[in-house]
């Protein structure tokens, strides 16, 4: 599985990778891309369902439950979200061209 | 079915994937529509895959605890109204940091069922597979940031939701914070030893909630986004975490991009209000001593036909809209206004102060919402210079964000705070509710200012109201 050194230098190869996305990112698109990074750590949710699948007592299992409902919850909520927001980068444009007479 | 962990393992790989392209897609206003799409599936992928996993029990409360979870998000985001989206996103990112600290609750407490006391003191688990110190520390560590950002993300949820309005402040809270801080790490360090039983684990909990609680009382609602954005990227950190503990690699790569990509947001806004982050969490509004300015004169009201009439005639007029204007749904009035106006061949700009709204970008959503095309839209730094030679600006639902204290009174909260120069124009007109102070509860003395016009009312009916006299004129 993933040795020591090697879940380093995945973590560092990623953190560049999120700081890369990033950096010149315009402020109009601060806000969504805040609600969509919001859903992407909303892959919580796998964790989640794994911690539950292996939970034996039923300690464990409340637990557990409670992990997925909360992540299932952060990856709808940001994907409903982000898609409403984005959805008014699509419409504005040609809208908004129409509209200016 | 020797293939099906190999196909698992390539569905978390295109998972993570497609959450770096999206995010990517999502930083360019042209491709940002699909971005959502592309993240979208790979979620989907990385949920189906892990439903597949081998060795899971409990499928069918599985199954359950994510309908409920999904179905309940999901009519939430729809119905939410747009002003409303920033405590939403807070309000989903807490739940994603509480769902990275149940994560780290459960691992803690199989180890802890699964490992046996010794008489001499020394432990050893049960099945043989005792957790290594370096995965102990990072499910500690996971849990610990995102037991902090489930609880600080829902107190930043009330404060903007309007729940909680007051800020709790109380002399010595600094110290008290970095003492619960500290209590909570040590705990952890000790669970990290071995030292893994039940009431420590849940002692640690409590402390990393309360820690969470304690730290975001006391910070007002104007800071809110900076919080948000903060916890997003604590989210992302203790998913990463997490995942390195259950060797999820969809969860590493995906929690570290967000807390890297959330860090430099997070930067990006404070910069934006010229303040450190820091400054945000700990040098609280309102925390200084000092005596703040006397605003000298009073306030001036205008009457909506006056209004009409000066902007009507004028050469140049810019609209700083605010939050309020939001809130009152006024901006598709305010289009409508603006858009009279440019028939009557005056050249109108929308001026958007970075953290007009409630977060950097927010303001902008809002007015793509009603309608107004981007080029009538100018940032902070390209519309300041025109300000002396603007005839009127019309100030609408914004409030702090065109504060001249911000510049003038070392002793005000947002001293340093860049603002939109509207002062400069020849004249200023602001629609306002009433008399009373913004968001961040500061004496505003652009109102009092000898160019400043008042123009009381609630956004919309103010705006309608200028709309209908510009009509009058025309007939």
């Amino acid at each position: 599985m993933i040795d020591g050194f090697l879940a380093l230098y995945i973590f560092m190869l990623a953190a560049f990778t999120g700081y890369e996305i990033i950096a010149r990112v315009p402020v109009i698109l601060h806000t969504p891309l805040m609600s969509g990074s919001n859903f992407v750590h909303g892959i919580v949710l796998v964790g989640a369902m794994v911690a539950l699948g292996h939970a034996e007592t039923s300690f464990e299992i409340a637990i557990g439950f409670l992990g997925v409902l909360l992540g299932a919850g952060n990856a709808a909520g940001g994907y409903v979200v982000t898609e409403r927001m984005l959805e008014m980068f699509k419409s504005s444009k040609p809208a908004g061209g129409k509209e200016a007479k | 079915m020797a293939w099906l962990p190999t196909l698992i393992k390539a569905c978390y790989f295109l998972a993570a994937l497609l959450f770096i392209l999206g995010l990517k897609r999502m930083s360019s206003p042209r491709t940002a529509r699909g971005g959502i799409v592309w993240a979208g599936v790979g979620m989907l992928l990385a949920v189906l895959a892990t439903f597949a996993l081998p060795d899971i029990h409990n499928r069918a409360l599985i199954l359950v605890a994510v309908l409920i979870g999904v179905s309940a998000a999901w009519w939430s985001g729809r119905r939410v109204a747009m002003t409303a989206m920033p405590q939403m996103v807070a309000l989903y990112n807490g739940m994603g940091g509480g769902a990275a600290a149940a994560i780290g609750a459960a691992e803690l407490i199989g180890y802890a069922n699964s490992s046996i006391t010794l008489l001499d003191g020394g432990k050893f688990t049960a099945d043989g597979a005792a957790p290594g110190t370096a995965q102990l520390a990072l499910a500690v560590l996971g849990a610990l940031i995102g037991a902090v950002s489930f609880s600080g993300s829902l107190i930043a949820f009330a404060k903007l939701q309007g729940w909680l309005d007051r800020r709790f402040v109380f002399p010595g809270q600094r110290v008290i914070n970095m003492l619960v801080l500290a209590a909570a790490v040590a705990i952890g360090v000790a669970l990290v030893c071995g030292q893994l039983s039940l009431s420590l684990i849940a002692a640690f909990f409590v402390l990393a909630l309360l820690f969470g609680l304690m730290m975001t009382l006391p910070i007002g609602g104007a800071d809110m986004p900076v919080v948000i954005s903060l916890y997003n990227a604590f989210t992302g950190l203790a998913v990463a975490f997490e995942g390195f503990v259950l060797q999820n690699e969809a969860m590493i790569i995906a929690g570290t991009v967000v807390g890297a990509a959330g860090t430099l947001l997070t930067q990006l806004m404070a910069k934006a209000m010229n303040r450190s982050i820091g400054n945000v969490l700990f040098g609280n509004f309102g925390a200084s001593g000092a005596v703040a300015q006397e605003i000298g004169g009073s306030q001036k009201p205008i009457e909506a036909n006056d209004a009409a009439v000066m902007m009507a005639y004028a050469e140049r007029v810019v609209i700083v809209p605010g939050y309020g204007m939001a809130v009152a749904q006024a901006q598709h009035k305010v289009w409508e206004f603006a858009q009279l106006l440019i028939a009557r061949g005056v050249k109108v700009k929308f001026a958007i102060h970075p953290v007009a709204g409630r977060m950097p970008g927010h303001m902008n959503v809002l007015l793509a919402e009603a309608g107004v095309p981007y080029d009538l839209i100018a940032d902070m730094e390209d519309i300041n210079p025109e300000f002396p030679a603007t005839d009127v600006a019309l100030v609408i639902g914004a409030n702090d964000v065109v504060n001249p204290l911000a510049k003038t009174d070392p002793a005000s909260p947002i001293y340093g705070m860049p603002i939109l120069d509207v002062s400069a124009a020849k004249h200023v007109i602001v629609v306002k509710r009433g008399k009373g102070t913004g968001f961040a509860g500061i004496e505003n003395a652009l109102f009092y200012a000898d160019n400043a016009r008042m123009l009381y009312g609630d956004g919309q009916a103010a705006a309608g109201q200028l709309v209908a006299e510009l009509k009058t004129l025309d007939t």
